[in-house]
């Protein structure tokens, strides 16, 4: 198992293992990476985080319980660099609605023909969800965690997680609806 | 098929389907996702959109790139600096313990027998490329090519739970498709295969995916992969 094995690279790590910090890094920091990046939306401030993050990793190891995965751990620390470097670019609100990265496709017809792939439409207004809706479809569909491990990571109940998942659900189709795909939900 | 009568668990079922789709809700709720969706057609059918979901999300973020070295470099500077400063203790590890490390690598983060599978199987599909290469060359430096082969056709799959070694091994054979790398993702789901040794047109590209993704009891997410 994946798991147990990450908890003997931090039992390692925790003892200044530096090779045991490069399989972690080489295990994960695309991962991490592409959280924060969803997050952030950019590059290079992402880039930047991760190695904040594997730093943190690095400094903490000795600390870490295994009350949750290792990965749980990390999306959690990864999160909290996000929402402080969001919290240092005022123009990038937590929840504010990205609704301009939708581009409009009436005047280009390359984005009119992609029009036609349901599925680059889903993933365009995928991209324009907000940062909090964002977060859980990724954590969720992408990063594989459960409902318990998302609550961890963002800090809510787990009802919570389940209502937010709800409400990303229910507003990607109302894009994909704004877009012309009905999907007879909600 | 007739919709779950009480609706407070009907709602309460739907919640959890997109846990469902992407496997990590325990056997007891998974268990109770299944028997609602058999019984209840439109469930099934918001079950469907939840997987056109989960498909795409996966989809948008293998396509989000990795970070440059230069991630890396700064965070073992990082750590050069902090050790320079304050060393920590250092112990070795016996060859066992080493090698239960590396064979744990190539386990998935969960149970999920598919990815142990499938593990297995590129393991022994490696060794088989690598045979022939060496075979054909004369020499042994192919089999690092054929590892991480970059012509051809590609495609990222991620097993149903489900799935034996035999649904995989049958299922690269019936497509005579080849699994070259993986696991790709940390979950340790997600894997490579070669759908053919040339680049095909991507509408035969998009059929071929097609019918791979209607094989629901031995794959659950495919998609091309340039």
């Amino acid at each position: 198992m994946q798991s147990k094995s990450d908890e003997v690279l931090i039992g390692r790590i925790a003892t200044g293992d530096r090779l045991a910090m490069q399989v972690l890094y080489a295990r994960y920091h695309v991962r991490v990476f592409r959280f924060v990046l969803r997050l952030v939306r950019d590059e290079s401030v992402a880039e930047d985080l991760i190695s904040e993050v594997f730093l943190d990793v690095w400094r903490q190891a000795g600390r870490f319980e295994g009350r949750s995965t290792v990965s749980t751990w990390m999306l959690a620390i990864a999160r909290f660099k996000a929402l402080s470097a969001l919290r240092r670019r005022p123009d990038e609100g937590l929840d504010q609605e990205v609704a301009g990265a939708i581009e409009d496709p009436a005047d280009d017809p390359g984005i009119a023909l992609e029009k036609k792939d349901k599925g680059a439409l889903l993933r365009k207004c995928l991209t324009g969800l907000s940062a909090e809706h964002r977060e859980v479809v990724d954590l969720v569909y992408y990063h594989e965690k459960s409902v318990e491990e998302v609550a961890e990571i963002v800090g809510i109940p787990e009802n919570t997680v389940k209502t937010r998942m709800f409400y990303a659900r229910k507003r990607l189709a109302e894009m994909l609806k704004a877009e012309g795909i009905e999907r007879g939900w909600p | 098929m007739n919709m779950i009568n009480k609706e407070p668990e009907r709602h309460e079922i739907e919640a959890l389907l997109p846990w469902h789709a992407a496997g990590t809700l325990s056997r007891r709720d998974a268990d109770r996702v299944e028997r609602a969706l058999a019984d209840d057609r439109e469930l099934a059918r918001r079950y469907d959109l939840v997987r056109e979901e989960l498909t795409e999300t996966i989809h948008l973020n293998e396509t989000l790139g990795a970070p440059s070295a230069r991630a890396m470099e700064k965070l073992f500077a990082a750590i050069d600096a902090e050790e320079a400063r304050s060393p920590r203790r250092r112990r070795s590890l016996d060859l066992g313990s080493r090698i239960s490390e590396f064979l744990s690598s190539f386990t998935p983060r969960t149970l999920a027998w598919s990815a142990t599978a499938a593990a297995v199987a590129i393991l022994l599909q490696a060794a088989v490329i690598t045979s022939i290469l060496v075979k054909e060359q004369g020499t042994p430096g192919g089999p690092s090519l054929a590892s991480a082969p970059s012509e051809g056709s590609f495609a990222v799959v991620r097993f149903a739970p489900q799935a034996t070694a035999t649904d995989i091994t049958n299922f690269l054979g019936a497509y005579k498709a080849t699994l070259v790398e993986g696991p790709l993702n940390v979950g340790g789901h997600l894997y490579r295969i070669r759908l053919s040794d040339t680049k095909l047109p991507q509408d035969e590209v998009g059929k071929i995916i097609r019918q791979m993704q209607s094989e629901s009891k031995v794959v659950g997410f495919v998609a091309a992969k340039d």
